[in-house]
């Protein structure tokens, strides 16, 4: 039975205030502000993986357990099919005479 | 499997199965990733085809998402405090923030069927076109996954109550807890590249 | 719906089939009340969570469907034989040629791997069972209900007939308004879930349950491959599990993905299915590999040549197999730029292949080769295999791809990649581990007859394809003109599928032959083996090693048996613990294969009522913790000495 007494959450609470002021973050930029569509779906697009890795680290505690190297790995190797089936089907169906117009 | 305890590490890894167990559910959360990600890929590929019907700012109603937002991330946040709590070995205190955060999802599922039928009402339902097909399939298979989790979460709440914290309910609580963390990252993503992408652009 | 509808009624082929599938099931029921075998069939299979068990019904279901596969097989041969024949119409040689390509795929190619997986993996690993038993349980009884459920299809409902591909529009409900699609949609639904817990289950197994000693690099090449296979199973299924969701939807929902009028786009039903459907060619064709590599190191007597080369190789497969699936709609009209990056990923995939060709050969070098029929199997890949892989690096080629696009020389090219790859790998295994699961070899000598027959009909079935598809014929056409010069192509093409069923035929016989008169006195290690499932007894005893062996080096068992390490000490041996049986996977997967086959019929009252199984499954087995159990010594070191003799 473990014995170690964990004190005051504070990872947990700097991760969700950061989490909520994030969104308020991104809400301003998109209605707030004058940048460009293209320079507001970067900006947002930043703040939105921050907040991932925020939950990934801060929350779910990634790197913990005897296999959290593996873990880390597994979740890289997930982003870089996520972002091949992603921009690979964006590309492919909208580009060329494929695409719908 | 045998166990083995030891002072330093949590109960939830204490022993081989448990571990095998917890490192199973990562791989599973790859395969989610891939899943959501093909959903998101089909969205972004059908989501200016409206085909007449209406289109994504139209609908959204921006303090809606927000509420929901604040809702989910708020319940993410109790989520960790109950494995925390349960790390101090606090029955209660686990019995008492899992309980707040369900009550955090019902009310965020209470808000996403409201939405729904309100787009329903505008004359958005899943049969209008590629778009809506695409967006109630992507914002459905997120909110089943939550309602999923709901019913989960309240079984382990019936183990807890009935077995105490032991090695085995400790392993489901942080397995649960891993899985809706992880729909908290899928709603971020969600709200940035749906409703905000759709309202700006 | 009326009776006539719901039966598939009017065809005499189809008539005879629904006559003969009432009798056998007649004839199986009785007999197993005549046997008294029901509360034996129920506690030690349809229970059980033994990885070896699962893997056996896995290859006995694998085989059954190479049968159901073979026949369609056959059929097409036999309506192509000669010109405008009459044998088969239209509308059924579609669904034959469709069920003919989903059963060869999903239901024989990956239950005969998953199988023969189950069986080895953990043995080759030194563990005593999977990570997740029960899983495993679950996932074979999904696989099989899904399989049944399709196989359904053509006695009741009908089956479907889009294709194993299903291309949009022709797929929706529009151009295919029966329900024989809506069973492609659903059974492989219930199929892909079982698969994706497969691949989460053996990932789990060989990172976290190889014997003591057992780092990555002195792993087996076939723990290697599975491991592969199942990550790729992990990456890719997901994507097809939403791409059949959005055909449910299509179809039984009224939903508008793939319809171009109101804004769905039917080439992103082509995108995700060959996102999914390229790794699922590797995820067959790999643990094929690993097979291949454990026969000739074990035939010729010396370690695999090129160990690390044939790793990395096969994690640059995975890495690339995830980039190459435009290669199979080069002409749906993409930009030339996509189409380029895509040619050139696809021959990049040649490369790490073309390796693990020359390591074989390399390995074969100086060997002592003995021709084991196992053996002879992997022989014959090599060159088989070669002409597949060439005729794909010519596919490859986007702008020659115009020409040979959805012709028969495609067919006859993955053709000539799955059936040495998938098929031959499969027999050269199920010759190499036949003894592990039965305690007997099959008979060498059918075994030759089986193997000329097949790999010679083999070749005269599939070369002809070549020839016509180059002549213009494309795939899937029913008949044909008298004059275009294929007649001769064709009908031999129709002999050689006929001395290939022969070959089939021979196998069935030798299974049944050696079941009865092969000898049984083989000992452990009858092939004079390598790897460590050799180190226990064969067939293998329910708790696999009574102690779990450790690894200094590759090849760990070839090690142990020069270093003359291959006894038990009785005072090493301690109570051994194994999972219990559980009824929950079997009837998870039937309480999915009733909401399937409602959900197929769109009675959705029903299927929503019977879902309330699912959640008696699921929720019951949340509440089980139930710890299994413990073999004590006494029972472990009888066990060991009906083979070691005395133990030390």
């Amino acid at each position: 039975m473990t014995t170690v007494k964990h004190g005051f959450p504070w990872n947990h609470l700097i991760g969700f205030v950061l989490s909520i002021l994030l969104t308020l973050f991104a809400v301003f930029i998109a209605f707030e502000t004058d940048f460009s569509k293209t320079v507001i779906m970067w900006v947002i697009g930043t703040l939105a993986i921050f907040q991932a890795l925020i939950q990934l680290f801060m929350f779910m505690h990634i790197t913990e357990g005897k296999e959290g190297m593996l873990n880390v790995i597994n979740i890289i190797y997930s982003i870089f099919l996520a972002l091949v089936i992603v921009f690979g089907s964006i590309w492919v169906l909208t580009s060329g005479h494929s695409a719908i117009h | 499997m045998t166990a083995h305890t030891s002072a330093n590490v949590p109960l939830e890894y204490q022993t081989n199965q448990n571990q095998m167990n917890i490192l199973g559910f990562w791989i599973f959360l790859g395969a989610e990733i891939v899943l959501f990600s093909t959903l998101f890929a089909s969205y972004f590929v059908l989501e200016h085809n409206t085909a007449g019907g209406p289109v994504g700012h139209e609908i959204f109603i921006l303090k809606d998402v927000l509420i929901e937002t604040f809702l989910l991330l708020t319940s993410s946040f109790t989520c960790g405090l109950a494995i925390h709590a349960m790390r101090n070995n606090s029955k209660n205190g686990l019995m008492f923030w899992t309980i707040i955060t369900l009550l955090f999802g019902l009310g965020f599922l209470y808000m996403e069927i409201n939405e729904f039928i309100h787009y329903i009402h505008e004359g958005a339902t899943i049969q209008t076109s590629g778009f809506t097909a695409a967006f109630f399939t992507l914002l459905g298979t997120h909110g089943a996954h939550v309602s999923f989790g709901i019913v989960w979460i309240a079984l382990l709440l019936i183990q807890l109550a009935k077995r105490g914290i032991t090695q085995v309910t400790a392993r489901k609580f942080f397995i649960a807890s891993l899985y809706w963390h992880f729909l908290d990252v899928v709603w971020i993503f969600i709200f940035t590249f749906v409703y905000l992408k759709g309202m700006v652009m | 719906m009326s009776l006539d509808e719901f039966f598939v009624t009017g065809d005499p082929l189809i008539l005879a089939s629904q006559i003969a599938i009432g009798l056998t099931m007649i004839g199986l029921i009785a007999l197993v009340t005549y046997l008294k075998r029901w509360k034996w069939l129920w506690s030690e299979w349809f229970t059980t969570v033994d990885h070896k068990k699962i893997g056996i019904m896995y290859i006995l279901a694998g085989v059954l469907m190479f049968f159901r596969g073979g026949v369609d097989g056959l059929m097409m041969k036999a309506q192509t034989s000669r010109p405008n024949l009459e044998f088969l119409d239209a509308q059924h040689y579609d669904e034959i040629f469709t069920t003919h390509g989903v059963i060869m795929i999903l239901f024989m190619a990956m239950p005969m791997l998953i199988g023969i997986m189950n069986v080895v993996i953990p043995l080759q690993i030194g563990a005593r069972d999977v990570a997740f038993p029960k899983l495993n349980a679950l996932s074979f009884w999904l696989f099989f209900v899904a399989a049944m459920l399709f196989n359904v299809s053509f006695v009741i409902g009908g089956s479907p007939d889009a294709g194993w591909t299903s291309y949009f529009p022709l797929a929706g409900k529009e151009f295919t308004p029966g329900v024989g699609n809506n069973y492609y949609a659903i059974a492989l639904q219930i199929a892909g879930i079982g698969t994706l817990a497969t691949g989460i289950n053996f990932i789990v197994t060989i990172v976290k349950m190889r014997a003591p000693g057992m780092t990555w690099m002195k792993m087996p090449m076939f723990t290697w491959t599975s491991l592969v296979t199942s990550i790729i199973i992990v990456a890719a299924f997901p994507i097809f599990t939403v791409a059949l969701a959005y055909m449910t939807l299509d179809r039984l929902f009224g939903t508008h993905f793939f319809t171009v009028a109101a804004g769905g786009d039917p080439m992103l039903w082509l995108n995700l299915f060959w996102l999914w459907g390229h790794p699922e060619v590797y995820i067959v064709v790999l643990p094929a590999f690993g097979m291949f590599s454990e026969v000739i190191a074990t035939f010729a007597r010396k370690n695999l040549y090129g160990y690390k080369s044939m790793v990395f190789s096969v994690v640059g497969i995975a890495f690339l197999s995830m980039l190459v699936w435009v290669h199979h709609f080069y002409t749906m009209g993409n930009s030339a730029s996509v189409n380029t990056v895509f040619s050139l990923t696809t021959m990049m995939i040649a490369i790490p292949t073309g390796v693990k060709i020359f390591n074989w050969l390399f390995t074969l070098r100086k060997g002592r080769i003995e021709f084991s029929n196992a053996m002879l199997w992997s022989l014959a890949f090599i060159p088989c295999f070669t002409i597949g892989g060439v005729t794909g690096v010519m596919l490859a080629m986007a702008a020659a791809d115009y020409q040979y696009h959805n012709t028969m020389f495609l067919v006859a090219h993955f053709h000539y990649v799955l059936i040495p790859g998938v098929v031959f790998a499969v027999f050269a295994g199920l010759y190499y581990w036949w003894p592990k699961m039965f305690g007997f070899k099959l008979s060498e000598k059918i075994g030759k007859w089986h193997f000329w027959l097949f790999v010679i009909g083999f070749n005269l079935t599939f070369m002809p394809m070549f020839f016509v598809g180059l002549d213009g014929m494309s795939r899937r056409m029913y008949t044909y003109s008298e004059g275009l010069g294929w007649e001769g192509w064709l009908g031999f093409s129709a002999v050689g599928s006929i001395v290939m069923a022969a070959g089939f035929a021979a196998l069935c016989y030798n299974i049944y032959w050696s079941f009865r008169y092969a000898p049984r006195d083989i000992g452990n290690d009858p092939w004079n083996a390598r790897t460590l499932e050799w180190a226990t007894a064969t067939p293998a005893p329910h708790y696999n090693f009574a102690k779990i062996p450790e690894v200094t080096r590759l090849d760990p068992y070839w090690d142990m048996k020069k270093k003359g390490e291959t006894g038990l000490k009785k005072s090493d041996l301690k109570p051994v613990h194994m999972p219990s049986n559980s009824w929950t996977p079997i009837f998870l997967g039937v309480a999915f294969g009733v909401v399937g086959f409602f959900l197929v019929f769109e009675w959705f009252t029903l299927a929503i009522i019977s879902s309330i199984g699912i959640i008696i499954g699921l929720v019951a087995n949340s509440f089980d913790y139930d710890e299994g159990y413990h073999i004590p010594v006494e029972e472990l070191e009888e066990e060991e000495r009906a083979w070691r003799g005395d133990l030390k």
